[in-house]
C-alpha cells in the first residue's frame, strides 16, 4: 500500500482518498513519517502529530518563509530562530481552507537568497539524485522533498527562480505564476515588487490544482489580482497551431548536454503539431544586472525590521544602535549581508538614479523585449538552467558566478509575467528542465502545453528513494 | 571600486556591524558585483519609463470597517524582551 502511494501524484492520491481506498488521516500519516524520515536536509520542521481532520487532499510541504500561526517560521534565517508567527500566510490559509494541512516546513535559502540553498542558516540541502550537489534555490528544501518523495507535493517562492531553477535541478514541475495571481500576505518578504507564491509538483496536473488553489485577490495584499477565469485541469494532448519561441540557445555558459535535451524537447514539440523559431530578446542579458540591483535593493528595506525590538534573538550590551548591529551581524548569514550591503548602496544618497533608477528601466525593456515576443509567438522557451545540479561548494567563493545561475529565469520575474519548468529528460544521468513562458495570465494556457509536452517526453526519471 | 571607508559607511547605514575580515571582504565583492551591474550602463535608456510595478494597478481601495488586530498580548509573545505591555530596549545613548 505505502509503496504504491509513494509512487501516485498527489492528485492520484486525491482520487484514492475520495474513492474511500485511505482515509485521509492514513494518507496523512505515511507522508509525515515519510518527511519524518528524510535524511537530505530538506525539512526544517515536521508535523508532530497527524489533525483529527486531515483534508480531503494530500498535505502540502511549505517552504520555511510562509509563516503558519504557532509553528517555526524562520525564512532559514537564523535571525528568527524561534519565531512563531501569530498568523498564517493568505495562500497557506486558501490551500487549508481547500483540504489541504501543513506536513511540514521546507529548508531553504535564508530569506529566499541564493541558487544552491547553501546559503540557509540550518544547513544545506542535497539533492536526491547526487547527495554530492545542490539541489537548487532558494525553494530547495521543497524541490528536494517532492523529489525524493518525502513529500506529495510543496509551495515555494519564486523572485528570480527560486521555483523554477531548483524544480529543474530536482527533475519536477515548479511554477512560477505572474506576479499577483497569489498573495503575498504572510509570506516573509524578500524583494516585493518580484516576490510570488507557486507549486513544485510530480506532474503538471499537480502544478494545476495547487495553483486553482493558491490563487485569489486578497484584501491583504493590494498587489494581489488573482487569475481572471477558471484554471481548468491541463487535458492538451497536442500542440497544433501553437507558436513557441526559443531563446537563449548560442548562451556561451550552455552544457552542451542541456543544449541537446532541449533541442529534443524542441522537436517533440513540432511533432505535437506546435511550431517553433528562434527569437530574440535583446535585453535579456542585462537582467541579471537588473536583478541584482532591484532585489537587493528592495530586500535592504524589507529587512530593515530584524533588530532585536520585536522578535528572533537580541545581541549585544551596549546602547540602543550597537543592539541593532550586534543583532544584525550575527543573525543574519554572509550573503544577507551582501545582499544588505549592495542594497543600500543602491538606494544611498547621490546612488539611488544611478543604480536603482536605471534598473527599473532596464526593467521595463525586458518586459518590451516579451511584449514584442508574444506578438510573433504564444510561448516563449529555454533552458530553466544553463547547467544540471552542480556540486556543493563549487559555487559559494564566487558570489558573482552563482548570480550568473538565475540567467534564464531573472527575465520572467522582472516582466512579472508566468513561467513554469517541466523536467524533460536528463544529461549526465542529472535532471534537466524546460521552461515555458507566457504573457501575463496565461497560466491555464501555459499548463495546457506543458502538460502535451510532458505527456510525449514520458519523464519516468525518478532519484533513489 | 568600493573602498574600505564605503563600505563602513553603508554597513552603518544598514545598522549592520561587520568584522574587519568582513570589511576587506565586502569591498572585494561588492566592487566585483557592482561592475557586472554597470554593464547596464551600455544600453541606451534615454525616453525610457522605469518600472516600479509590473500590474497595471492604481489606487486599490477598500471599504473602510474596523476589524480587529494582534492583541497586544500576542504581539509580544515573540519579543526577546517584553516589559510593562511594550518592547523594551537598551538607552538609545548619548551619542
Amino acid at each position: 500500500m505505502s509503496d504504491e502511494l509513494l509512487n501516485l501524484t498527489a492528485s492520484a492520491q486525491a482520487k484514492r482518498i475520495a474513492a474511500g481506498e485511505v482515509s485521509p488521516e492514513e494518507l496523512f500519516e505515511f507522508w509525515r513519517g515519510r518527511a519524518a524520515g528524510d535524511d537530505l536536509g530538506s525539512y526544517l520542521w515536521v508535523a508532530d502529530e497527524t489533525p483529527d481532520d486531515a483534508g480531503a487532499l494530500p498535505p502540502v510541504a511549505v517552504k520555511d518563509l510562509f509563516c503558519v500561526e504557532g509553528v517555526p517560521s524562520t525564512a532559514g534565517s537564523r535571525i528568527l530562530e524561534g519565531y512563531r508567527p501569530p498568523y498564517t500566510a493568505t495562500s497557506v490559509r486558501n490551500l487549508q481552507a481547500a483540504g489541504v494541512r501543513v506536513l511540514g516546513k521546507t529548508n531553504q535559502d535564508e530569506f529566499a537568497m541564493g541558487s544552491s540553498n547553501e546559503n540557509s542558516g540550518f544547513g544545506p540541502v542535497q539533492n536526491p539524485w547526487d547527495r554530492q550537489r545542490v539541489p537548487g534555490g532558494s525553494s530547495g528544501g521543497s524541490a528536494a522533498a517532492v523529489a525524493a518523495g518525502t513529500a506529495p507535493w510543496a509551495i515555494g517562492t519564486d523572485t528570480g527562480g527560486s521555483i523554477r531553477q531548483p524544480a529543474s535541478l530536482c527533475g519536477i514541475v515548479g511554477m512560477k505564476p505572474t506576479y499577483g495571481a497569489v498573495s503575498r500576505y504572510g509570506m516573509i518578504a524578500f524583494a516585493s515588487s518580484l516576490d510570488q507564491c507557486g507549486p513544485l509538483t510530480r506532474d503538471v496536473t499537480d502544478a494545476a490544482v495547487l495553483l486553482r488553489h493558491l490563487q485569489g485577490r486578497d484584501p491583504c495584499d493590494s498587489t494581489s489580482l488573482g487569475i481572471p477565469g477558471d484554471i481548468p485541469l491541463p487535458s492538451a494532448e497536442r500542440l497544433d497551431g501553437q507558436r513557441f519561441g526559443v531563446w537563449g540557445m548560442e548562451e556561451p555558459g550552455l552544457e552542451p548536454g542541456v543544449a541537446d535535451t532541449v533541442r529534443a524537447t524542441l522537436t517533440r514539440i513540432e511533432e505535437l503539431g506546435g511550431s517553433v523559431k528562434e527569437i530574440e530578446l535583446p535585453n535579456a542579458r542585462h537582467g541579471i544586472a537588473a536583478y541584482y540591483v532591484i532585489a537587493p535593493a528592495e530586500a535592504s528595506a524589507n529587512l530593515a525590521r530584524y533588530d532585536g525590538v520585536r522578535y528572533g534573538p537580541r545581541s549585544g550590551d551596549g546602547d540602543l544602535n550597537s543592539m541593532y548591529e550586534q543583532t544584525r551581524h550575527d543573525g543574519f548569514g554572509d550573503e544577507v549581508k551582501r545582499r544588505i550591503m549592495i542594497g543600500t548602496y543602491a538606494l544611498s544618497s547621490g546612488y539611488y538614479e544611478a543604480y536603482y533608477g536605471t534598473a527599473q528601466k532596464v526593467r521595463t525593456k525586458i518586459a518590451q523585449d516579451f511584449s514584442a515576443a508574444f506578438e510573433e509567438v504564444d510561448f516563449v522557451v529555454s533552458p530553466t538552467s544553463a547547467t544540471v545540479a552542480f556540486k556543493l561548494g563549487e559555487r559559494t567563493a564566487d558570489p558573482l558566478a552563482m548570480y550568473l545561475s538565475d540567467y534564464y529565469t531573472v527575465p520572467m520575474p522582472l516582466a512579472g509575467i508566468p513561467a513554469i519548468s517541466i523536467p524533460c529528460g536528463l544529461s549526465e544521468g542529472l535532471p534537466v528542465g524546460f521552461q515555458i513562458a507566457g504573457p501575463a495570465f496565461s497560466e491555464a494556457r501555459i499548463l495546457d502545453a506543458a502538460h502535451a509536452l510532458e505527456a510525449s517526453i514520458g519523464f519516468e526519471g525518478v532519484p533513489v528513494r | 571600486m568600493i573602498d574600505r571607508d564605503q563600505v563602513l559607511h553603508v554597513a552603518k547605514l544598514a545598522r549592520l556591524k561587520l568584522t574587519d575580515d568582513e570589511v576587506d571582504r565586502m569591498a572585494a565583492e561588492l566592487s566585483k558585483i557592482l561592475g557586472h551591474v554597470e554593464t547596464m550602463n551600455e544600453l541606451d535608456l534615454e525616453g525610457v519609463e522605469p518600472t516600479s510595478h509590473v500590474v497595471d494597478l492604481t489606487n486599490v481601495l477598500r471599504e473602510d470597517v474596523p476589524r480587529s488586530g494582534l492583541s497586544r498580548q500576542k504581539a509580544l509573545e515573540q519579543a526577546p524582551d517584553a516589559a510593562e505591555g511594550g518592547f523594551r530596549v537598551p538607552s538609545p545613548g548619548a551619542s
